[in-house]
């Protein structure tokens, strides 16, 4: 579901790529904290499994099928930094090369697509961590809750930006309504991938997992000699 | 043609696009014909544009309901009450949204991912930056790969995906998925500074 060229007027889009510009900056930085110099062929392939995540088709029933979006899930499994760089660069590719959301529209998408779910997903997923008990266990449905959110969100960016540069005059509650209730029912659709998927990864590499990071026991290392085993 | 100033021409072109008054239908014949140009001289198939152009059905659909729910004084089509204002709001969206994903499809067809990420180093991309788009560009196919075999397994243990009771197969493969590119990047960066990578790309 990406924008394309034209849904928002030329000052906004202007406008959304200026920021996104910056927010991309931010996030090369912290990248670079979060991965050093591992950063370029790490974020590089995690960019090209958000690409292939989103060509799975999750059937829905009755012929149709939707597919996951990914922020909240990258946000989750490579830390909210790579998670914002790798969707955006996902969005540059997919605009450039199959002309998949306008090259106009870039700035949009990545706010909304990259920047707003990835944060609202990190955010929520962090703070519900913060609060549950520490366990292994509570990342994933922590992931679910912030991927459910992280969807309508972006809805809501989406209904902000339209405000201050939307090209067709529909009432905002219209607009707010219809987005919030469908993307509400598209959020329930990827917190429960992005639960599964988490929790199908933290059962085989649970290190991998950036947001399991704090709860994941340290264990020392037991070497269990003859005496010990017999 | 090089690449950077392909992807310079699109974006002027499609600011242009955007800005101009949807009242102009003139403007946007003019439009349509550069492009049908621009398509003729790189000898673009158009059929493979026509392939291409689905990306866009989402919005299609969208644009269609706008005469239905937008507001303002409305007139009678063929015996439905359409707001005036929303049929021309459904034509901009059209309009605009069909020529940005041909303009693209342009870009796309005459420009390889290798070109593009070179153009994009010479339009001054933040280096990281397209380091790591060389990198998502050079590994796609073999990620996309890796997904395709997990899928011919799937199929050939007899797995139909047909609702949502089967997301669980689905999502462990995501899950796979991930493991498997994320420990080829891994394998990717230590065989490149086993070979000198200090952060920064030879030229």
């Amino acid at each position: 579901m990406h924008v394309p060229d034209g849904f928002l007027d030329a000052p906004t889009s202007i406008a959304t790529g200026a920021v996104a510009f910056v927010a991309v900056g931010v996030a090369l930085r912290g990248a670079r904290r979060e991965l050093d110099d591992k950063t370029a062929p790490l974020a590089g392939l995690v960019a090209a499994f958000v690409f292939a995540t989103q060509m799975i088709n999750f059937p829905v029933g009755a012929g149709t099928s939707g597919h996951l979006m990914g922020g909240a899930l990258a946000a989750v499994l490579v830390g909210p930094w790579t998670g914002v760089l790798c969707v955006s660069v996902v969005l540059i590719v997919q605009s450039l090369l199959f002309a998949d959301g306008g090259i106009t529209a870039l700035g949009t998408n990545i706010l909304l697509i990259a920047v707003a779910t990835v944060v609202v997903g990190w955010f929520v997923t962090r703070v519900l961590l913060k609060v549950l008990p520490k366990r292994v266990g509570m990342v994933a449905p922590a992931a679910a809750v912030g991927a459910f959110v992280s969807v309508p969100a972006a809805a809501l960016v989406f209904t902000g930006l339209y405000a201050v540069g939307g090209t067709a005059d529909i009432s905002l509650t219209t607009l707010a309504t219809a987005m919030l209730g469908w993307h509400t029912v598209i959020g329930l659709g990827e917190a429960a991938i992005t639960f599964l998927a988490v929790g199908a990864i933290l059962s085989v590499r649970p290190d991998l997992v950036y947001a399991a990071r704090g709860v994941i026991s340290e264990r020392d290392l037991v070497i269990k000699t003859k005496e010990a085993v017999a | 043609m090089p690449a950077h100033l392909k992807v310079l021409a699109l974006v002027g072109f499609m600011l242009v696009v955007v800005a101009t008054p949807r009242e102009w239908f003139a403007a946007y014949a003019f439009f349509l014909a550069v492009l049908v140009t621009v398509g003729a001289v790189a000898r673009v198939r158009p059929g493979w544009v026509l392939k291409r152009m689905v990306v866009e059905v989402p919005f299609v659909v969208f644009a269609v309901l706008m005469p239905f729910i937008a507001q303002g004084p409305r007139v009678d089509v063929l015996g439905l009450s359409l707001s005036e204002s929303g049929l021309l709001s459904a034509w901009g969206l059209l309009a605009k949204g069909t020529l940005g994903v041909i303009a693209g499809l342009m870009l796309a067809a005459t420009t390889t991912p290798q070109e593009l990420v070179r153009g994009l180093e010479r339009l001054r991309m933040p280096e990281q930056l397209v380091q790591i788009m060389a990198f998502m560009v050079r590994y796609l196919e073999v990620v996309t790969d890796e997904m395709r075999r997990m899928a011919v397994a799937r199929a050939s243990r007899g797995f139909v995906a047909r609702n949502p009771l089967h997301w669980p197969v689905l999502a462990r493969s995501v899950g796979a998925l991930f493991i498997r590119s994320f420990e080829r990047g891994e394998r990717v960066h230590l065989a490149m500074v086993s070979r000198g990578y200090t952060g920064r790309m030879p030229r």
